[in-house]
């Protein structure tokens, strides 16, 4: 399998070329939907064969890069020289997150072909769908920044065409554009940070960027902007503070998007960025600090914001943005294993509690808000089932999945030296969040009441498409945890041990001191049980048996409810701080003075000289054939005289 | 004496030769229509291409030094049969169109390719002034094929006309160099050069050697012709000559004057210098005034004549580089964009002007997105093959210290970009009034997609076009 490993990009493109090709003019739904679906499930057959293969070697051949065509020549050897190849790296971290991006991938293709039945863009929905994971693929296998890149904005392209799919309404274009601006900030810290990669390492290899890496001092200021610019990057791409704000108008996008995109895959770009860099990151710790403060800040920041929603898709994507900044967390405290392990926890959860709310959505008529549900267990069971899987896995209740991954975090960013207990506080408080919320979502729409009106809507559970890609990813909710059952549990932690090569030269940089005891271990893995329960309990006290406590709570902290219900009004600060003032000098400046009299002016005044020119040169050209030999011999004297007098 | 190697290295001119007399012979015989004509020059074509792609490795000198074969020289001969095929699988539509389909289009066709591939591997000049006429002399006739028109005979004898005056300088330069020399062979100047390079005689041969290719690849201000010619001659005969005419010409301007010469640095990579930027210059800025699509075409490739003349002015194996992978981006960019004119003309010679094709995008919306395509690609914006020939040719050019030519080259390039984008403009943003065109036929969607495809290819894999004809870079 090894040697046809690059097939596993190829698959997904030639998908796109032949839906986004052919699918306009022969809709037939069946054969787009096993087209689109069938290139992505052959990509994860080959992955899952090239991991196979990769495990029965030793663990030191396990890394290796193909370079398939040079990309970019700029006549190299020469000074200055510039190239670039299209090449891909296997390694541990790239196979784990290419069987992420397919296995979880091919699921949701499966549940688009029931959810996006009917839709009058059936064939732009997959082929759209197939790019995207092309292009994710070549994000976490390119061998070199560059390729990365062209993945990093090619996921973020096709985020915002598929945000914007349902582009006759203005809100869904809206929170596209947005998305997509936001995203460009972040990419220019990325592009600055490549630049300066180059500059200092003179390539864009991984492998030699890295190697450059392990033998430059520790502590410099360019190791600390190289950091800081990448992250900048990693904040618009994973939607951490202060980009985070494009993630929740993405809902807007039809489901399977925010499940496939927005939850699973391309908003952990960063997280996988960040990990792929570890090395240039442990060289500094202070770029460390900053990242780890500010994904256990998300941490918090976007749970407290989740508390109030009524939107469940917006409760999922504020989730999803906590969720990130734990894995943030883990990279911040160089546990980074860890951080990659609760991506894989999380893309099986969250793509789980996603296509289970598009089940409920699909099944109330498009209706979102949850206060207009409730009782929906009988209805809809599958859907309840494995929502209420996805809902104990996030919230870290043994053995599920969340529980094992989110622990760890907790564990290393209290015992890791680069650690502290507030990092662990405001990780643990996030949790506490993190189980109340999801609670109140499933008490909310699957219990209690129904209080829909059962005149016009009439739920009902979801078709076989779209259930079975549920049920794998409830199961792998509650198994995929077991991957990484730390040694206080008894367990060999498959994912740290498999992963440990990969960061072994970061780990070597910084030089981190050994583990506390496993008495401290299992007192914290006590704590965040509790944590967890604690939250859910009060979720089911307020939100199933004492329904009027919400309300009475909200009116007494009138004030608090409404700053989490307005978000922290962090949108209409952005928009006073930010956009107005842009427009206020664009319209008042650039446009009406610096536009249209300097810019047009030039380009009027130019394009006048160049009519002008035209016209009278065009009489020159007469037609008659005589006056051209008549300059053509001018212009041998001028040659003539240059060559032999000057 | 005639080696196994001599005719090895020569097979792809012996096939273009054999297909020749075979379309010859057939023709004579009555055997075929013209069709059977075309079906055999495109797969003579074909074989040629292929021979010469099975060259692509092999370089060596043949038939007593007369010709060089290389990398570079199998690279323009697989160039030069693809802009034959193209041309070929248009003509048919075209010419039965106009009821002027004969099977000479083919053997001229043929012959053209013939002097082109000699132009392109020529090792003496007297091989390249074979060449040279060789291929003009088709040209003039090809550019008044349909002879029943007034237009294209006015367009072939003013060809001629001028033609035959630039051969006369080419060839008394070719007498002087000789002169200076000693021998017309390129290898035997090649090391004579740094002797005599300040030489007055010698001097006044470059001199004369740059006017007649400079006439041939109509650069300032030896241009006079190409509007006129380019606007009278039939369609697909225009988009021909416009590429692969120009293709052969600078190439052997690039070998004699970078390969044999060596001029970087000195006055004649000056006056290069100077010719380039007057080209880019007098022909964006009179592209601008053209209403007709061909003669704006026309003008515009001798602004595309300076952007390449840039890249021999720099007189560096990089500049070389840059003029082949140029020649490749304007040859499947222009001849795509001659195609359609090709298929939007009718038949009296109207559908050409710039106002024909307001609104195409509503009626043949495919065929506005490729012309859009080569638009953009002519123009220069990424990630199009123009984009990267551009990108080469300047970077050669900055490096051997002709900065200010690039910059000459990028300000005119935003010049042209009004141009070509007003094409795209009249397509996309007006309302349709005109007549029904039906769809091009087979053919020509056939080559339609084909230039649409290298567009695109090529402004992606620019390295691995360029590892083709230059292994070493």
């Amino acid at each position: 399998m090894i040697p046809y490993a690059p097939l596993i990009v190829l698959f997904p493109l030639v998908g796109f070329l032949l839906i986004a090709l052919a699918g306009w003019k022969y809709r037939s739904e069946r054969l787009i939907g096993i087209v689109g679906s069938g290139v992505v499930g052959l990509s994860f057959a080959l992955a899952v064969g090239v991991l196979l293969e990769m495990a029965a070697l030793p663990s030191d051949a396990r890394s290796w890069s193909v370079d398939l065509f040079p990309w970019i020549d700029t006549f190299t050897g020469t000074a200055g020289s510039f190239g670039i190849s299209v090449g891909y790296q296997f390694d541990q971290l790239s196979i784990l997150m290419t069987l992420i991006v397919t296995g979880v991938g091919f699921l949701i293709h499966v549940y688009s072909i029931g959810y996006m039945h009917g839709d009058e863009g059936y064939w732009r929905f997959f082929a759209y769908l197939n790019l995207f994971i092309f292009m994710m693929l070549n994000l976490v296998l390119a061998n070199n920044f560059l390729l990365m890149f062209l993945g990093w904005e090619g996921v973020g392209l096709c985020s915002y065409l598929l945000i914007g799919f349902w582009y006759q309404k203005t809100f869904t274009g809206d929170a596209g554009k947005k998305a997509f601006i936001v995203n460009r900030i972040g990419d220019f810290g990325f592009l600055l940070g490549m630049l300066l990669i180059f500059k200092t390492f003179g390539t864009l290899e991984f492998s030699a960027v890295m190697s450059g890496a392990s033998v430059m001092t520790a502590g410099t200021s360019v190791a600390f902007w190289i950091g800081m610019l990448l992250f900048i990057g990693a904040t618009g791409k994973s939607a951490q503070i202060p980009l985070f704000v494009w993630l929740p108008d993405a809902m807007a996008g039809p489901t399977p998007v925010s499940a496939l995109i927005h939850a699973a895959t391309m908003v952990t770009a960063g997280v996988y960025m960040v990990a792929r860099c570890a090395p240039l990151y442990a060289l500094s710790p202070d770029a460390l600090l900053v990242v780890a403060v500010i994904g256990g800040v998300t941490a918090v920041f976007a749970a407290t914001i989740g508390l109030v929603q009524n939107d469940i898709k917006k409760v999922l994507a504020y989730s999803t943005v906590s969720q990130l900044g734990y894995m943030f967390l883990a990279m911040g405290v160089a546990a980074f294993s860890a951080g990659i392990f609760h991506v894989m926890t999380h893309a099986f959860f969250k793509a789980l509690l996603f296509l289970g709310s598009g089940a409920v959505i699909h099944g109330m008529h498009e209706e979102q808000d949850i206060q207009k549900m409730g009782g929906l267990k009988k209805y809809m069971p599958v859907t309840w089932a494995t929502f209420l899987i996805g809902a104990i896995a996030i919230a870290g209740i043994p053995p599920f999945a969340g529980f094992f991954s989110k622990d760890e975090i907790l564990w290393y960013a209290f015992s890791s030296d680069l650690g502290s207990p507030a990092l662990w506080l405001l990780g643990a408080l996030g949790a506490l969040m993190t189980a109340f919320y999801m609670f109140r979502l499933v008490y909310l729409t699957f219990y209690g009441k129904e209080r829909f009106d059962h005149h016009h809507v009439h739920p009902h559970e979801a078709p076989k498409t779209m259930t079975i890609p549920l049920m794998v990813l409830a199961f792998l909710s509650i198994v995929g945890g077991f991957l990484g059952v730390p040694p206080a549990l008894g367990g060999g932690h498959i994912i740290e041990h498999w992963l440990a090569p990969v960061f072994a030269p970061a780990q070597r940089t910084l030089m981190l001191s050994a583990h506390a005891s496993h008495t401290a271990e299992y007192i914290l893995m006590a704590v965040s049980v509790l944590i967890a329960v604690g939250g859910i309990y009060l979720a089911r006290r307020w939100y199933l048996e004492h329904l009027d406590v919400p309300d009475s709570m909200a009116a007494k902290f009138a004030g608090l409810y409404r700053l989490l219900w307005n978000k922290y009004y962090v949108d209409e600060a952005y928009d006073a701080a930010v956009v107005k003032p842009i427009q206020r000098l664009s319209d008042a400046f650039l446009w009406k003075v610096f536009d249209m009299k300097i810019i047009d002016g030039a380009v009027n005044g130019s394009g006048w000289l160049a009519q002008t020119a035209a016209q009278w040169l065009r009489k020159v050209q007469n037609g008659v054939a005589q006056s051209y030999a008549v300059i053509f011999v001018g212009g041998i004297l001028v040659v003539v005289s240059a060559l032999l007098f000057f | 004496m005639l080696t196994y190697t001599d005719f090895l290295l020569a097979m792809p001119l012996f096939s273009l030769t054999v297909t020749v007399l075979l379309i010859i012979a057939t023709e004579a015989a009555r055997v075929g229509r013209a069709r059977f004509s075309q079906f055999l020059a495109i797969t003579g074509l074909l074989v040629t291409s292929l021979l010469a792609g099975l060259n692509l490795r092999e370089s060596g000198v043949a038939f007593q030094g007369m010709i060089a074969t290389d990398a570079a020289s199998s690279y323009l001969t697989i160039l030069l049969s693809l802009a034959g095929i193209v041309t070929a699988l248009v003509a048919r539509p075209y010419f039965e169109h106009r009821d002027a389909h004969r099977g000479e289009f083919y053997i001229l066709l043929l012959f053209a390719i013939i002097g082109m591939v000699l132009m392109a591997s020529a090792n003496d000049l007297i091989t390249l002034f074979l060449g040279i006429e060789l291929m003009s002399f088709c040209l003039y006739v090809l550019a008044g094929f349909e002879r029943t028109k007034d237009k294209q005979n006015e367009s072939a004898l003013k060809y001629f006309l001028l033609g035959a005056f630039a051969s006369a300088f080419l060839l008394y330069g070719i007498a002087l160099i000789y002169g200076s020399v000693g021998s017309t062979n390129l290898d035997a100047i090649a090391r004579a050069y740094a002797g005599i390079s300040n030489q007055p005689l010698f001097l006044l041969g470059t001199a004369m050697l740059i006017v007649g290719l400079g006439f041939k690849v109509a650069a300032v201000p030896f241009h006079m012709w190409a509007p006129d010619v380019y606007e009278g001659a039939p369609t697909v005969v225009t988009g021909f000559m416009a590429t692969a005419g120009k293709s052969a010409a600078f190439a052997a301007l690039a070998i004699v004057m970078i390969r044999t010469f060596d001029i970087g640095g000195s006055t004649t990579a000056d006056v290069l210098a100077l010719l380039a930027a007057a080209s880019m210059v007098l022909g964006n800025v009179v592209a601008i005034a053209q209403t007709n699509l061909k003669r704006m075409l026309a003008y515009s490739s001798v602004a595309h004549a300076g952007y390449l003349l840039a890249g021999v002015a720099a007189g560096t194996a990089e500049g070389f580089a840059g003029v082949f992978l140029y020649l490749t981006a304007y040859t499947v960019t222009t001849l795509g964009a001659f195609a359609v004119i090709g298929w939007h003309e009718r038949t009296n010679d109207e559908g050409t002007s710039l106002d024909d094709y307001v609104g195409l995008s509503q009626h043949q919306p495919v065929i506005a997105a490729v012309m859009a395509l080569y638009m953009f690609s002519l123009t220069g914006i990424p990630p199009f093959a123009g984009f990267i020939g551009k990108y080469y040719v300047f970077m050669a050019a900055v490096r051997a210290d002709l900065t200010w030519l690039a910059i000459v080259g990028v300000l005119t390039s935003a010049v042209s970009a009004f141009y070509y984008l007003r094409v795209i403009v009249m397509m996309y943003f007006r309302e349709r009034d005109g007549e029904h065109i039906p769809l091009p036929r087979i053919p020509v969607m056939i080559a339609l997609g084909i230039t649409a495809a290298l567009v695109i290819v090529v402004g992606v894999l620019p390295s691995t076009v360029l590892q083709l004809f230059m292994p070493a870079m």
